[in-house]
């Protein structure tokens, strides 16, 4: 047994070892400044400064006219960089194409928050718009000072400040050239005109599209440095297991390879990547045994006797138990969503170099850079100010997946052996540990009275608490590193309530005191589920009613934008207005049927509707979703084609999560660990899919990256519904599950 | 220390590796210093990882450098650049089929492959060569529809 003093340095790698092949990739001099500049220290020389309300921290003019904007916010694959460039050169009178954007690197992007809950623009993009804005009107007055002409006559057009009435200009990098503005954003600065935009609402192709599919872009997992150790962490068979003994010698024929043991926390770091993948392998230890899960199978049961931390009210309007009493009709039902995996499909990555000065850098995939710095140099007893962490693209994370986890691993394995050192995750660290969304049961109850009217509406949740705190790092807590123990999973107690007329709606949150499984933000975080049931639950009252599904809804509706996204999905899918079940589901030996679901997302964002139709066979189970139409309102659009690939994105993958997925775990630790496993949608399930773009030019943008999602599960098991006569109400839809409904 | 040649992109290539089972994605990744071919599960199952040996969409990570031996590799670098990119390479950029892309090597390979077998394939024909390529950001739509425009370029 060792520990990291007694470490050998016998093998102690040579650096700079032919094996260890620096990648030079091909980027932009602006780009560079963000990703290739390894080892600027964390608190040199930057001038601009680091705030998001001043214009200089969100955007840099050059003398070349080309521009840089700085954020926060990353594009995990969403096309948000290119949107951010759009809304950028919208104001700056630019191209897009001369906007490059550093993101998430924390020495040089001022902290916009975290990309998350559909943020990127919203937030990200308006901030940095307005700070475009207040820059175009400090242009125009200099262009008016030396073009000697007023600036109420002047346009920035081509990267040139320009008499309107026509005359020579001059550039805007001429006029500002890396200098600094010095001026604060005003919110208030005046934006283009939604009838002049030349970038926003244009389909412009993403710049990262011709390398990614050429292997030229760079991603976490491609990144190295000079003398980097390759390292990879044995995590315990158990989750809270602990590490009793390491027999050294079952790693001894493997090449320029060393033992890394702190507390439980096991690795091997190596010259060559393979030689560190069989050493994990080959490597024998002992450990505890620790049962301390409750198994996935009946997890429901669990979530709700489970021990309580307090009852959260989430909507209460009149008196809803009230009304329920006095109601004509009552109906109710339990929904259930299980554990989820972000399931990347690329395993989290990470390389860390810690300096014995304190220094560090470290390069990621997170998607909240800022926040990760804080939390793992307060954890790793690192000088924040010298630390520096650096965004580098990865997989899609779709929220918090491995990354804030291989972040700490690869830091405290490079703080212990001295050298930078790159951990990726193989599948089972990446499927077992990445934290999880979490399950949530639902009670859902709803009276009507005697014309059919929703007088009362209850809906209680089951879901984790979310106590205060950063996420726990494995890495620290294996190596007994005292931290915070948070296990917040994003709001996932949004739209819990129908977004229809209802009198009486009271919806209440019961917050578990305990999660069986490491929990974080997962795409959407609790919404696919509570709109699961919501809209599952109103096709229900739409058969008790004995009313067609789309004309259930419309009634009690009276946003126009909800009602337009729902007319004009049900008209391209040429719905055939109808109660369910569907008389004539039989076609052969498949039951076909057709539903629909409808949501704004978090209540005050996106209007999503989506019609699907399904063929069921009965004999297997299988559900084949046939075709999918959703009609999507965010607002102004920035970037048309990016916005699509988004909702499609959506739909595909909250398929996937109904029809497949489902985190699995006995007592001691997760065993959905590879894609046989934890199977995800293929090729051959895939719809065709009819996605309805409604732009409003006059209307504030709102972030894509989430919203489709939501109505997903509801419209497939509502369509289910119709075809079958059976309502599913526990997700994943699986054969086995399916045909047990089917044949009780 | 063992040496393996091969063909890989054209090129006469050597690498030196200590273990014969190493598969050949470690070599092609690592002292190759390729980016294309992506670790994605290390078990055969996902595709991220593919390349065409012989002209044959193989997976890369669980083909042992000793078996890579004498063959003739070809990588997405191999198909073509930015510059001068392969039909299918086009076609993918054309239609925009990728989110996050880290799946995009795979699939385009194993598109590469299956046009080579069949060169105009149906959309059913598509859905099934490509089957055994996970995608988890669900591109699923623009990536039949590209290989569906890269057949008819």
């Amino acid at each position: 047994m060792q520990t990291p003093a007694s470490i050998s340095r016998r093998d102690l790698l040579k650096a700079g070892g032919a094996l260890v092949v620096s990648f030079a990739f091909a980027v932009g001099p602006r780009r560079s400044e963000g990703r290739g500049a390894a080892q600027t220290p964390a608190s040199s020389n930057n001038a601009r400064p680091l705030d998001p309300g001043e214009v200089d921290g969100l955007l840099a003019i050059h003398a070349d006219g080309s521009v840089t904007l700085y954020t926060s916010k990353v594009d995990v694959g969403t096309g948000m960089r290119m949107a951010l460039a759009q809304m950028a050169a919208e104001e700056l009178g630019v191209a897009p194409a001369r906007i490059s954007v550093v993101e998430g690197d924390t020495s040089l992007c001022p902290d916009q928050g975290g990309t998350g809950g559909s943020t990127g623009l919203t937030r990200g993009g308006t901030e940095i718009r307005a700070a475009a804005a207040t820059a175009r009107r400090a242009l125009l007055a200099l262009g008016a000072a030396e073009l000697n002409r007023p600036a109420a006559g002047l346009t920035i057009t081509d990267g040139e400040v320009r008499p309107l009435a026509g005359g020579p200009g001059i550039g805007i990098g001429t006029l500002i050239g890396d200098r600094r503005f010095a001026l604060k954003v005003d919110s208030m600065a005046p934006l283009t005109p939604a009838a002049r935009h030349t970038s926003i609402g244009k389909p412009l192709l993403r710049p990262d599209v011709p390398d990614k599919c050429t292997g030229r872009h760079m991603y976490i997992q491609d990144f190295t440095l000079p003398g980097m150790l390759h390292g990879r962490v044995i995590r315990p068979p158990a989750i809270g297991a602990t590490l009793i003994s390491v027999d050294e010698s079952s790693i001894r024929g493997i090449p320029d390879t060393r033992l890394v043991r702190v507390e439980s926390f096991l690795a091997v770091v190596a010259k060559d990547e393979w030689a560190a993948v069989r050493a994990a392998t080959a490597l024998k230890a002992t450990w505890t045994n620790w049962e301390g899960l409750p198994g996935h199978q009946g997890l429901d049961r669990y979530s709700r006797m489970a021990a309580l931390d307090r009852d959260q009210s989430i909507v209460n309007r009149g008196d809803a138990p009230a009304a329920m009493r006095g109601a004509a009709k009552t109906l109710s039902a339990t929904y259930f969503w299980p554990f989820q995996s972000h399931a990347s499909l690329g395993p989290s990555c990470a390389v860390a170099d810690v300096r014995a000065d304190g220094s560090a850098t470290v390069w990621s995939a997170s998607q909240g850079t800022h926040g990760l710095r804080t939390n793992l140099a307060r954890v790793f007893g690192l000088p924040p100010d010298k630390m520096r962490v650096i965004f580098l693209d990865g997989s899609g994370s779709y929220g918090t997946n491995g990354t804030d986890h291989v972040a700490a691993d690869a830091l405290l394995l490079s703080k212990t052996v001295g050298q930078p050192v790159r951990v990726q995750w193989m599948r089972h660290d990446e499927h077992g540990w990445d934290p999880k969304g979490p399950q949530q049961l639902l009670d859902v109850r709803a009276g009507l009275d005697a014309a059919g009217r929703i007088v009362a509406w209850e809906t209680e949740m089951w879901v984790p608490n979310a106590a205060p705190g950063s996420r726990a790092l494995l890495a620290a807590d294996a190596a007994r590193i005292p931290q915070e123990h948070g296990t917040g999973s994003g709001a996932i107690t949004q739209n819990g309530e129908p977004p229809y007329d209802a009198d009486n709606i009271r919806v209440v949150a019961h917050l578990i005191k305990e999660t069986p499984l490491q929990l974080s933000n997962l795409r959407a975080p609790g919404k696919i589920a509570n709109v699961f049931a919501v809209e599952g639950f109103t096709d229900e009252l739409a058969v008790a009613a004995g009313v067609d599904p789309v004309e259930f809804r419309m009634k009690r509706l009276t946003d126009p934008r909800a009602i337009e996204a729902i007319s004009r999905t049900a008209s391209a899918f040429r719905w055939e207005t109808r109660t369910s079940p569907n008389p004539r589901a039989r076609q052969g030996n498949l039951l076909v049927g057709r539903g629909i679901a409808y949501m704004r997302y978090k209540q005050n964002e996106n209007y999503v509707a989506m019609a699907m139709e399904v063929a069921v066979d009965p004999a297997s189970g299988n559900i084949q979703v046939r075709r999918v139409t959703c009609a999507h309102d965010c607002g102004l659009i920035v970037n048309p084609d990016g916005l699509r690939n988004q909702v499609e994105g959506c739909i595909v993958q909250t398929l996937s999560r109904t029809l497949h997925e489902e985190v699995t775990f006995d007592r001691s630790r997760v065993t959905s660990v590879d894609w046989a496993s934890y199977p995800i949608l293929r090729f051959p399930e895939v719809p065709a899919i009819d996605v309805i773009l409604i732009n409003r030019p006059d209307q504030p943008l709102l972030g894509a990256g989430e919203a489709a999602t939501a109505p997903v599960a509801a419209a497939v098991a509502n369509a289910v519904f119709d075809a079958t006569g059976v309502r599913l109400r526990t997700a994943p839809f699986t054969p086995e599950r399916v045909k047990a409904a089917l044949h009780p | 220390m063992p040496r393996f040649t091969f063909r890989l992109n054209g090129r006469a290539v050597a690498v030196d590796s200590w273990d014969p089972a190493q598969p050949l994605l470690y070599a092609l990744r690592g002292p190759l210093a390729l980016h294309g071919p992506k670790f994605g599960c290390g078990l055969g199952q996902c595709g991220a990882c593919t390349v065409l040996v012989d002209k044959t969409a193989t997976r890369s990570c669980t083909l042992p450098v000793s078996v890579a031996a004498g063959r003739d590799i070809t990588t997405l670098e191999g198909l073509g650049t930015p510059e001068k990119p392969d039909p299918v390479q086009a076609a993918f950029i054309a239609e925009q089929a990728a989110q996050c892309g880290y799946c995009t090597n795979g699939m385009i390979v194993a598109a590469k492959a299956l046009l080579l077998r069949t060169p105009k394939p149906t959309l059913e024909q598509i859905k099934q060569g490509l089957a055994g390529n996970l995608c988890r950001c669900g591109t699923h739509t623009r990536i039949l529809r590209a290989v569906m425009r890269a057949s008819q370029a």
